[in-house]
């Protein structure tokens, strides 16, 4: 499955959540979610700690609209909007944590 | 109008997911334009607002960052920052595109105390 998050995880439960619950699968971030995948934030550990379980991507012009370019977690895959869709397909189903 | 009030504008909302951030920004002008005294806080995710280097062309939305280096321009130059909201987030003051004084939390609270008006986005 592929989960989709669009909130900061420094102002929102969603991502938490998210792996809480979840089974193994990916995890896509976007919008005010990429805060999440930078350096140095306080998520970082939560973040590092899932990507055992989950494979974790950001929408790449999210990043760089937020002045985060070059400074998002090693091992986290940047992807652009082509990069999203095909993530919507090649995942069974997908589910939005509003 | 004569008396002059001290108006805080609190932002507490990363720049790009919603419209708080923008809206803020207009309503702080429109206060500059009537002479009063106008302080920003930027805490929680607020001071991601202030983050360099934002490029917005991908999202195709209006990047306006660099509108907080025009404030000065309009006579607004109290811009304040909370630390620990800065150390959360992994990111200091030489990442922010415009000279601001960093406060501790008491200091922060203080400085809230002192005001007149204090509007939340």
């Amino acid at each position: 499955m592929l989960h989709i998050i669009n909130k900061s995880p420094l102002a929102n439960c969603s991502l938490d959540s998210c792996l809480r619950v979840a089974q193994p699968g990916d995890i896509l971030l976007i919008e005010d979610a990429i805060y999440a995948a930078t350096i140095g934030n306080a998520f970082e550990g939560k973040l590092r700690e899932a990507m055992g379980r989950f494979k974790i991507y950001v929408l790449q012009p999210d990043v760089d609209a937020r002045g985060f370019t070059g400074r998002v977690i090693e091992g986290v895959s940047p992807v652009d909007y082509s990069g999203f869709v095909e993530l919507t397909t090649t995942n069974k189903t997908c589910q939005s944590w509003l | 109008m004569s008396e002059i009030k001290k108006f805080m504008f609190v932002n507490r909302k990363a720049p790009h997911g919603t419209i708080y951030a923008l809206e803020s920004l207009e309503v702080v002008l429109i206060t500059a334009a009537f002479d009063q005294d106008v302080s920003l806080v930027f805490l929680d995710d607020g001071v991601y607002q202030l983050k360099k280097g934002q490029q917005t062309k991908g999202i195709e939305t209006k990047n306006f960052s660099s509108a907080y280096r025009a404030l000065e321009g309009y006579d607004i130059e109290k811009l304040y920052v909370e630390k620990e909201s800065l150390e959360l987030r992994g990111i200091s003051e030489e990442d922010l595109l415009v000279d601001v004084t960093v406060l501790g939390r008491a200091e922060m609270g203080e400085l809230m105390d002192q005001q007149d008006v204090i509007l939340s986005f």
